[in-house]
């Protein structure tokens, strides 16, 4: 198996707030990301596919191919875009770096035409991240 | 059927601190030679950077598997308070007796932060420089 990564880079803006808890609560769990306005980020995300090189290409998914897909799936979804509002995908749901993670790895998933997915890195910044796996994946590359 | 999908919150954070691999099991001369430079009485120091990964269920309250808050406070407590700016082999009790590599300083990170109890620690990294680094998941 080889792991192919590619990284790409997107800002957004968020906010933590959550309509269920009292404005007190939102402020006192979300702290200064629960600002009304919202704040943003550049975010950079490395989307690992696992696979066996095609023995004519070489290749275990075209790069052009994935950049397309990452492209299409990702930076027209959320590239400049205040991710509460605008992601439909993320609607319902805190746009912490768990979720967006999580967004982005079901969208990208059913995508991936060879090989497949094997791990979602999306760093908010360059000290916070969150990673995404299917279970039996755990520990490779 | 597919593997459920599983989430790991990654936060890196940073101390400077002052070490020397010396071992009193070995001779002036092992170890000058085992551990050269290193070995330098005065020791030396670096920036180190600690890379951890947590894992566990996302809060659906709040979204998160540990509150940014929660965690630094116990990172803080727990490494970066006794770590940053001290001497190593001098005033973490630790390494008194073992060798304060950094192979050694992730294995004690992690002894430390096992404890977390929001959410379970899956992987501890420690880059002593930007060139080295060093990675422990438990035993």
């Amino acid at each position: 198996m080889v792991y192919l990564t590619r990284k790409l880079e997107f800002s957004a803006s968020h906010r933590y707030h959550n309509p269920a808890l009292s404005a007190e609560e939102n402020r006192r769990i979300f702290g200064k990301c629960n600002n009304p306005h919202g704040h943003g980020h550049n975010y950079t995300l490395e989307v690992t596919i696992a696979g066996e090189p095609d023995p004519v290409t070489g290749m275990v998914l075209d790069l052009k191919e994935l950049k397309e897909i990452l492209d299409r799936e990702i930076t027209q979804r959320m590239d400049h875009r205040f991710l509460n509002y605008e992601v439909a995908e993320l609607q319902g749901q805190i746009p912490t770096c768990e979720n967006v993670a999580r967004v982005i790895w079901n969208l990208l998933e059913p995508k991936i035409p060879q090989g497949h997915l094997h791990r979602v890195r999306l760093y908010e910044s360059a000290d916070l991240f969150a990673d995404c796996y299917r279970d039996g994946a755990r520990g490779t590359a | 059927m597919k593997d459920t999908l599983q989430l790991e919150l990654g936060r890196r954070y940073h101390f400077a601190a002052s070490h020397r691999l010396h071992s009193g099991k070995l001779s002036e001369q092992e170890n000058c030679r085992i551990f050269g430079k290193c070995s330098n009485p005065y020791g030396h120091g670096h920036n180190y950077t600690v890379e951890v990964r947590f894992s566990g269920d996302v809060n659906p309250t709040t979204g998160m598997i540990a509150n940014l808050a929660d965690l630094d406070a116990f990172v803080n407590e727990q490494v970066i308070e006794p770590f940053d700016r001290r001497s190593l082999q001098d005033e973490v009790p630790e390494f008194r007796e073992s060798v304060p590599t950094t192979e050694n300083l992730c294995i004690e990170i992690f002894r430390r932060l096992k404890s977390f109890p929001i959410a379970k620690l899956a992987s501890v990294r420690v880059e002593e420089t930007s060139n080295n680094s060093f990675a422990y998941a438990g035993e």
